[in-house]
């Protein structure tokens, strides 16, 4: 079903993990339909990502998109890291299921949101950025209760 | 990998080697027509008469009370769509509950666009259907109800003879989804009060392909496929030969081996939930404790998805399933487990054990123990989990 390029980033996924006192932070998607991705950017002062790491609740294609999307946009400006496609990702990979192709999507949104939080944090404008729309909030998630 | 571990048994089982045995010169040495007249092929037809009584002898029921089908969906949807159009003059309301397999779920909304009225029933957080909501749904004008024995998912046997003494005082028809059960827990059809029975040759042990129909003598229902006279002139074909007796020489083994069989899946079954529920943390049974198909183990595990679960688990040369949305072909996770209550998130990250006979202990611990180190990995990449531990340090 996946390629072997998707089989090995799932099976040894880069920069997973996370980053304190990250310069952006993006979350998207949502549990309900079992696809949460979350990106850190670590930017430095000119503007260059000088770390990424990222954490995934989802299925194969979710953590390979996670994890190729954050090789494509490391050690890139925050302008080269914005022009990453979901179609870029899915290349990349060496192609995923059409089923799957929102995973890519999902990937390209959330280092958009975690661009838009640095900027917001900045106060900065980044041309060419619209405000991620599928961000997750903490009081949407489902109670903790079990 | 040259390890394979199989705990998919509800998806389907190995054809037992006797079963493949007794059907293979039914291939290309008695290949004959059973509606031939020569001897050479009606000799076939003898042998289908056997196979018939055999699994009639099964269920407490008469040969000529078993309609041989294509398979589990077959007979659900024959079930259904006959009786529905049979009885159709007595009244248009079917029930039925929220955790049918798709064959009864699918045909139940096929027939709702026909104009039939359908109820579907709740369960509780067990699977459990709610005999007093059973008897509240039930109308003057209510021709079937049509629960199944146990489930799929998460493998909660229902209170089958209360239902169909319910249906029997009602004067409804009662048919019931065995596929899961039939071959893995005792059936008795009068002492249930079952009317129709579904069940499925390669979920004990026979060839994929072959199944049949219960239909208690006098219920009216009609044929399904029209053409030749064969069953009865209710089930139209060329009889399936190979896969009908492959079918009788695996209920005959799963009849002769059921309480040990059971009694071994079951005490490896408890095991494993027991290991997992002490070494897991964060992990969640799905279906009733005790009153749960022999071989069927199915948890969630909170903060993962149950694709990746899988994937991870074939690498080591384990094979379950999930009722994950991804593993649908859906967005939605599985509609057993939302049925049962299962949050969404909670649902996707489901994971069903399904064991055999020949499952063995050091099996169940290497599984376990890959389990583990799957979920602590896959929780450590786990937006969702970093954001329970952080809340819990709070």
């Amino acid at each position: 079903m996946y390629t072997e390029k998707v089989m090995d980033h799932f099976q040894n996924p880069r920069n997973v993990g996370e980053i304190e006192n990250a310069s952006g932070v993006g979350t998207v998607g949502n549990a309900k339909c079992g696809d949460i991705m979350r990106i850190y950017l670590d930017i430095d002062e000119n503007q260059i990502i000088r770390d990424v790491k990222f954490k995934t609740f989802g299925c194969g294609a979710a953590v390979a998109t996670s994890s190729m999307a954050t090789e494509l946009v490391k050690g890139k400006s925050i302008y080269d890291a914005l022009s990453v496609t979901n179609k870029a990702v899915v290349e990349a990979l060496d192609g995923l299921p059409p089923v799957k192709v929102h995973c890519s999507l999902l990937a390209e949104e959330a280092i958009h949101a975690a661009l838009w939080d640095y900027a917001e944090k900045h106060d900065i404008k980044i041309k060419g950025l619209e405000k991620p729309k599928s961000d997750i909030h903490e009081d949407e998630e489902e109670d903790d209760e079990y | 990998m040259d390890r394979l571990i199989y705990l998919d048994n509800a998806a389907t089982t190995k054809t037992a080697p006797e079963v493949v045995d007794a059907m293979l010169p039914y291939f290309s040495e008695y290949y004959g027509n059973p509606s031939s007249v020569y001897s050479f092929a009606s000799q076939n037809k003898d042998e289908i008469i056997k196979q018939r009584e055999i699994i009639a002898g099964a269920l407490g029921a008469k040969s000529n009370e078993i309609y041989f089908t294509a398979g589990g969906s077959e007979s659900d949807n024959w079930a259904l769509k006959a009786a529905a159009e049979a009885y159709r003059n007595k009244g248009n309301h079917i029930i039925t509950t929220k955790i049918e397999h798709h064959a009864v779920l699918h045909t139940a909304e096929y027939l709702e666009n026909q104009g039939f009225e359908i109820t579907y029933l709740d369960v509780d957080e067990n699977g459990v259907v709610k005999l007093d909501e059973l008897k509240a749904a039930v109308r003057p004008e209510t021709i079937l109800i049509s629960i199944m024995f146990a489930n799929n998912e998460i493998g909660t046997i229902q209170p089958v003879k209360e239902i169909g003494e319910i249906a029997k005082e009602n004067g409804i028809l009662f048919h019931t989804d065995a596929v899961q059960a039939f071959g893995h827990v005792p059936i008795d059809v009068d002492e249930l009060h079952i009317d129709m029975l579904s069940a499925s040759g390669h979920k004990l042990n026979g060839p994929k392909g072959i199944g049949f129909l219960y239909i208690r003598k006098g219920v009216k229902i009609r044929s399904f496929i029209h053409g030749g006279a064969q069953e009865r002139k209710r089930r139209a074909g060329t009889e399936n030969v190979p896969g009908i007796i492959g079918l009788g020489a695996a209920v005959k083994r799963a009849v002769c081996t059921m309480s040990e069989r059971s009694g071994k899946e079951k005490e490896l079954r408890d095991y494993m939930i027991d290991r997992i529920e002490h070494e897991i943390p964060y992990a969640k049974l799905n279906g009733h404790r005790t009153n749960r198909l022999p071989n069927n183990v199915n948890f969630s595990f909170r903060f993962i998805e149950g694709e990746s679960l899988l994937i991870m688990l074939d690498m080591k040369g384990i094979c379950a399933s999930s009722g994950s949305a991804c593993t649908s072909g859906s967005l939605d996770p599985s509609h057993v487990l939302l049925a049962i209550g299962l949050p969404h998130e909670i649902a996707h990250g489901s994971l069903r054990l399904s064991l055999s006979d020949e499952t063995t202990k050091e099996e169940i611990d290497y599984v376990v123990d890959s389990l583990k180190e799957i979920v602590d990995r896959l929780r450590g990449m786990s937006p969702l989990y970093e954001d329970f531990i952080k809340k819990q340090n709070k």
